[in-house]
């Protein structure tokens, strides 16, 4: 792939002149707000300062992505999140002397299946190695992990972003991958500072692991959530891993530089242990910015670790022994090279259940979210943008399906009520699709209603309302309760219609000089006396035909 | 009947003409009698009487496990056994009491072996004299051998017990000292460069070491993973083919072993040796060996060689950089399997609580002797970023060109190769701790180590005694998982010997007089 296909326009400005010292203080909450406000004015103010100079940044990502299965890359421990403490740990997982690791085939399926889905090379040889550090939730004093030759290189990860006034105009990117591999998770420490003792929960220790390697592809936090944000529903159609970030099933490192267009790299600094989707986009804007305030500061950037404080909304640098050190990389000797085979190379004695066929997995891939979101736009007609929303919320593709399914609605109008109404209520009061109180077969109930012209479509939106507060009510039942029915009786809503008239004599006359806007205020009036139970278009015959009727008034 | 072979006393548990507890009795009171002897580190004397009794009601029913049931075996201290305190010889295991058995320790047991006590090692299984365990060195049996003593007589300045006592070569002494004296039938070692054939050389018993990936390193607390191989110590090549067709065979909690099925083997007695091509490798011809052991090794290609086998000097070309490359490979392993020994999971935990980094570093200095520490400094160096080239990588380069001077050498016809096991035979301790353990590994390993780098079996058979009248052993080494054949040649040439027995008996007769007050055991 040519690199300059993945160039990025986005331009970065000093954000302002405030000082960056000592970012471990609590003020640095309020500079990253002021930083904000900054980015839209920068260009005004770096031009007055005549810094005028753009910055570009650089993001590259490291993703640990835990492998969903069973038990442990290398023991039979199980995987569970939030078991008591220890209480998952084999032999090998608590480094006992003498045990010895034995690859779990299920985490190489994931690992493989996953390569697949990015594009990537499989290597049918592939390498373990330790590296080591000394860290009190490292059992064995190094981690199992794959450095010489990874299993999966090569691939690329197509993502689209939102962008526009009113985020709804897509732009494709494609970030590279520059590798896949294996490797093992380490256990949790616990610090207690008034006991000052460490606790260690081993649990965790030993759980697969894919580093997911992406090339500095990237130029800002939006971008690298976004990617983030696709990779992580290519896990979760792939199952490889349950990718929830809150659990710590994905758990980002950002590589950051940034520097003037046309110039080499800058000093790279790497933002670890991002755990959050919400700080994702956050933490690399602030470690952008920060760095190009330090340079026009006069200052450097150092090539050093630094963690996002999730409370003080900003990156600090860590301790050095937690940053920058000598891994002393080395071949795990108790670890033959992992073979993977293809349909070609299979071994016709071995049993199937002893060797990874890379052939056989590629037959069994899901459709991947790019494809269910092809699907969804041709299927039903709906905007692009709306297929990502769909894949976005967990569950919602089923919800809108089931809807689609149980109405006679066009979808391309049952996407507005589920994106639009539904989605805006779930997002408000923060709840899950599958938590929903309006459960789907309701929602297709109710715009069935609409559809036949039982309701008003103002009418429509109070019974939603009623039902999202509600205790299942149907909707039919709803709208007899409320007696939201549309008025079919003509004679009414004329009656209904001149009662309005007569009210509004000052609009009436506006709308017979000829401004034909007013009828609009007119007929919201008569929704308003009808609550929503006059249907638009005959409300609006019935007033042009009663202003047509009525003689005018003459000018004094 | 205490110096019968394995295959002997499983004959004679058969018949009923000993049983499992009598046995049992009088080799741990044989322990007791060599206790000076320092082969063992914990004797578990009620776990093997209990295991003796269970063994006992097998043979009463008929049901018998296998040809071990009832059999006195020892294991070296570096072996996991569940709930039998497995230390290593070093401070950082003192207590530790692993929750479950190594597979071989297990397949022993499965086979209804009794374990009467965990042997004396180098600490962690790095040294080649059996002297630099945290429990002491383990003594040499044929220091108390009536062949040597007579000797020593003859030579005044030599006649001192103190100065006189010969150590056992290592790491694997005190399992070889256990076998050499009697106290069980076989023992388990590991050989990462030698440590099972260099005391079995030493001791004058059978040491054999395995192809690499035979049997299951499970449990075996690692010296370098890449090489160890669990070893074979017994008292004639017949046995360590039983005690082989025990032990070998895919383990699913080793993935470093074989897959191919493993099918046990009886060695056929008759060998057609004119069929039989033995290669003479003349780099092996170094200096520092004793005249002694040239002269044996000499004699015995002229054994082969009367007997109608074609005897070829070959060449392994390398065989000069082996050591050195060694040492490096072992050292990085060393530095890595060594990183889990923190205080914070097992083993000896520092009162140093500053913070974690002064725990760790407090731990590892009290838990680790010199040795130790000195390879996981040199190993650590070896894996720095700006070293790895030069060493690590590099060694890996050597050690492929080492595999690939055995290769070339045996497709060219050579069935086994013939070497010295070590350069001489053993010296007294006081000799011995005068060179540094690394010298002393220099020199010890030097024919022992090329088989460990090329994953190849090798055996040491006693050959004959010395002037001092101390053993001489030479080694065997054969193809990759050509045991039988290996072995084969290795029992002719044992046949051809007819290496003397050890005199222990005052030891021998002492014990036979506590059991003969006891009337606790009537033996044939």
């Amino acid at each position: 792939m040519a690199a300059s296909a993945i160039g990025c326009s986005r331009r970065w400005f000093r954000a302002g002149n405030f000082n960056f010292g000592n970012v471990a203080e609590p003020r640095c909450w309020k500079s990253l707000v002021l930083a904000s406000t900054f980015f839209r004015s920068a260009s005004k103010t770096a031009g007055k300062q005549n810094r005028d100079v753009p910055w570009a940044a650089v993001v590259g990502l490291e993703i640990h992505a835990q492998i969903s299965s069973n038990s442990k890359l290398f023991s039979g421990s199980q995987v569970q999140f939030a078991a008591p403490p220890n209480s998952l740990v084999s032999f090998f997982d608590a480094s006992l002397p003498g045990t010895l690791p034995v690859l779990n085939r299920r985490c190489v399926e994931a690992a493989v299946t996953t390569g697949l889905a990015l594009n990537c090379t499989i290597n049918k040889k592939s390498l373990f190695d330790r590296k080591h550090y000394f860290y009190a939730d490292l059992q064995a004093g190094y981690q199992i992990t794959q450095h010489r030759l990874p299993i999966a290189v090569n691939g690329s990860l197509p993502y689209s972003l939102c962008t526009g006034k009113n985020q709804n105009e897509l732009v494709s990117k494609t970030v590279r991958v520059k590798q896949i591999q294996l490797e093992q998770d380490s256990g949790k420490s616990l610090h207690d500072d008034t006991g000052h003792q460490t606790l260690i929960d081993l649990n965790r220790a030993g759980v697969g692991l894919m580093e997911v390697v992406m090339e500095p592809d990237m130029c800002c936090g939006k971008e690298a959530a976004a990617a983030v944000r696709e990779l992580q529903l290519i896990l979760q159609a792939l199952g490889s891993s349950q990718a929830n970030m809150a659990e710590g099933q994905l758990r980002v490192d950002a590589n950051i530089s940034v520097h003037h267009p046309g110039q080499p790299y800058g000093v790279r600094t790497e933002v670890k242990n991002i755990n959050s989707a919400r700080f994702l986009a956050k933490a690399i804007d602030y470690e952008i910015q920060r760095q190009i305030n330090e340079l026009e500061s006069g200052g450097t950037i150092l090539n050093e670790t630094r963690a996002f404080d999730y409370k003080l909304g900003c990156t600090i640098a860590m301790r050095d022994k937690e940053g920058k050190q000598d891994y002393r990389f080395m071949p795990e000797p108790n670890l033959p090279p992992l073979i993977l085979y293809d349909a070609k190379s299979l071994p016709t004695h071995t049993s199937h259940l002893q060797v990874v066929n890379i052939d056989q997995l590629q037959e069994q891939l899901p459709d991947l979210p790019s494809v269910k979101r092809a699907k969804l736009v041709e299927r039903y007609g709906i905007q692009p943008q709306h297929s990502f929303t769909l894949l976005n919320e967990d569950g919602l593709i089923e919800f809108f399906e089931t809807v689609i399914a149980a109405t006679q609605m066009n979808p391309k109008k049952v996407i507005g009520w589920i994106l639009k109404d539904v989605l805006g209520y779930l997002k408000q009061y923060n709840v899950m699709v599958e938590e929903s109180p309006i459960s789907p077969l309701l929602l297709a109930e109710l715009l069935n209603l609409l559809e036949s012209g039982m309701i008003s479509s103002s009418a429509a939106k109070q019974v939603l309302e009623i039902m999202w507060n509600g205790e299942g009510k149907s909707p039919t039942l709803i709208v007899k309760e409320k007696k939201l029915e549309l008025i079919r009786d003509q004679n009414e809503l004329e009656h209904i219609c001149q009662a309005v008239m007569d009210g509004h004599q000052k609009e009436v006359e506006a709308i017979k000089k000829g401004n034909k806007k007013v009828l609009n205020k007119l007929i919201g009036e008569v929704q308003r006396e009808t609550r929503g139970r006059s249907d638009p278009v005959s409300v609006k015959q019935i007033l042009e035909k009663q202003l047509l009727l009525q003689p005018t008034k003459k000018n004094p | 009947m205490l110096r019968a072979s394995l295959r002997e006393i499983s004959a004679a548990l058969k018949e009923g003409q000993v049983s499992p507890v009598e046995l049992c009795q009088k080799y741990l009171a044989l322990i007791k009698a060599t206790k000076f002897l320092n082969a063992y580190i914990s004797v578990t004397e009620d776990i093997a009487l209990k295991q003796a009794e269970a063994s006992e009601k097998r043979y009463r029913k008929g049901q018998r496990l296998g040809d071990l049931d009832g059999i006195p075996v020892a294991v070296k201290d570096n072996f996991s056994t569940m709930g039998i305190e497995t230390t290593c010889a070093s401070n950082m295991l003192k207590g530790y009491i692993p929750p479950y058995n190594a597979t071989v320790v297990q397949k022993l047991l499965d086979q209804g072996a009794i374990l009467v006590g965990k042997t004396n090692l180098d600490e962690f299984a790095m040294g080649s004299g059996s002297t630099d365990g945290v429990f002491g060195p383990v003594k040499n049996p044929w220091s108390y051998s009536q062949q040597y003593r007579e000797k020593c007589m003859r030579n005044s300045s030599t006649s001192n017990e103190e100065l006189s006592w010969l150590i056992t070569g290592g790491s694997s002494g005190g399992s070889a000292a256990a076998v050499s004296s009697f106290t069980c039938f076989a023992a388990l070692g590991s050989d990462t460069g030698g440590s099972t054939r260099n005391p079995a050389s030493l001791c004058g018993v059978v040491g054999l070491k395995p192809t690499y990936g035979l049997i299951s390193r499970h449990g075996l607390i690692p010296l370098v993973n890449s090489m160890d191989v669990p070893g074979i110590l017994t008292r004639c090549v017949d046995d360590s083919a039983t005690m082989l067709g025990v032990l070998g065979g895919h383990d699913p909690k080793d993935s470093t072993t074989v897959q191919d099925p493993f099918h046990p083997f009886q060695i056929p007695n008759i060998t057609d040796t004119s069929q039989l091509c033995i290669g003479i490798p003349k780099e092996y011809n170094a200096p520092g060996m004793s005249s002694e052991t040239l002269a044996v090794w000499s004699k015995a290609a002229g054994l082969f060689e009367k007997a109608g086998a074609k005897v070829v000097e070959v060449s392994l070309p390398h065989t000069c950089y082996s050591i050195v490359c060694y040492h490096v490979l072992c050292a990085a392993e060393v530095a890595s399997n060594m990183a889990r020994f923190d205080g914070l999971e097992y083993g000896h935990r520092s009162s140093a609580d500053k913070s974690t980094e002064a725990l760790y570093a407090a731990t590892r200095r009290e838990g680790f002797n010199d040795v130790v520490r000195g390879r996981i400094l040199s190993g650590n160096y070896f894996l720095l970023k700006q070293n790895y080239e030069t060493y690590f990588i590099k060694a890996q380069k050597v050690r492929r060109l080492i595999v690939e001077d055995f290769a070339k050498v045996f497709s060219s016809g050579v069935d086994v190769l013939l070497t010295p096991t070590t350069l001489s035979s053993a010296v007294p301790y006081v000799e011995f701790i005068k060179e540094d353990n690394r010298t002393r590994s220099t020199q010890d390993d030097l024919f022992t180590q090329a088989a460990n780098m090329a994953g190849l079996p090798a055996i040491n058979v006693p050959a004959a005694l010395s002037e001092r009248s101390l053993p001489i052993g030479l080694q065997f080494i054969g193809r990759a998982f050509c045991e039988l054949q290996l072995l084969t040649v290795a029992k002719w040439f044992e046949e051809q010997v007819q290496f003397p027995v050890i005199q222990l008996q005052d030891i021998m007769d002492q014990v036979d007089a506590v059991s003969q007050e006891e009337k606790s055991a009537s033996f044939p």
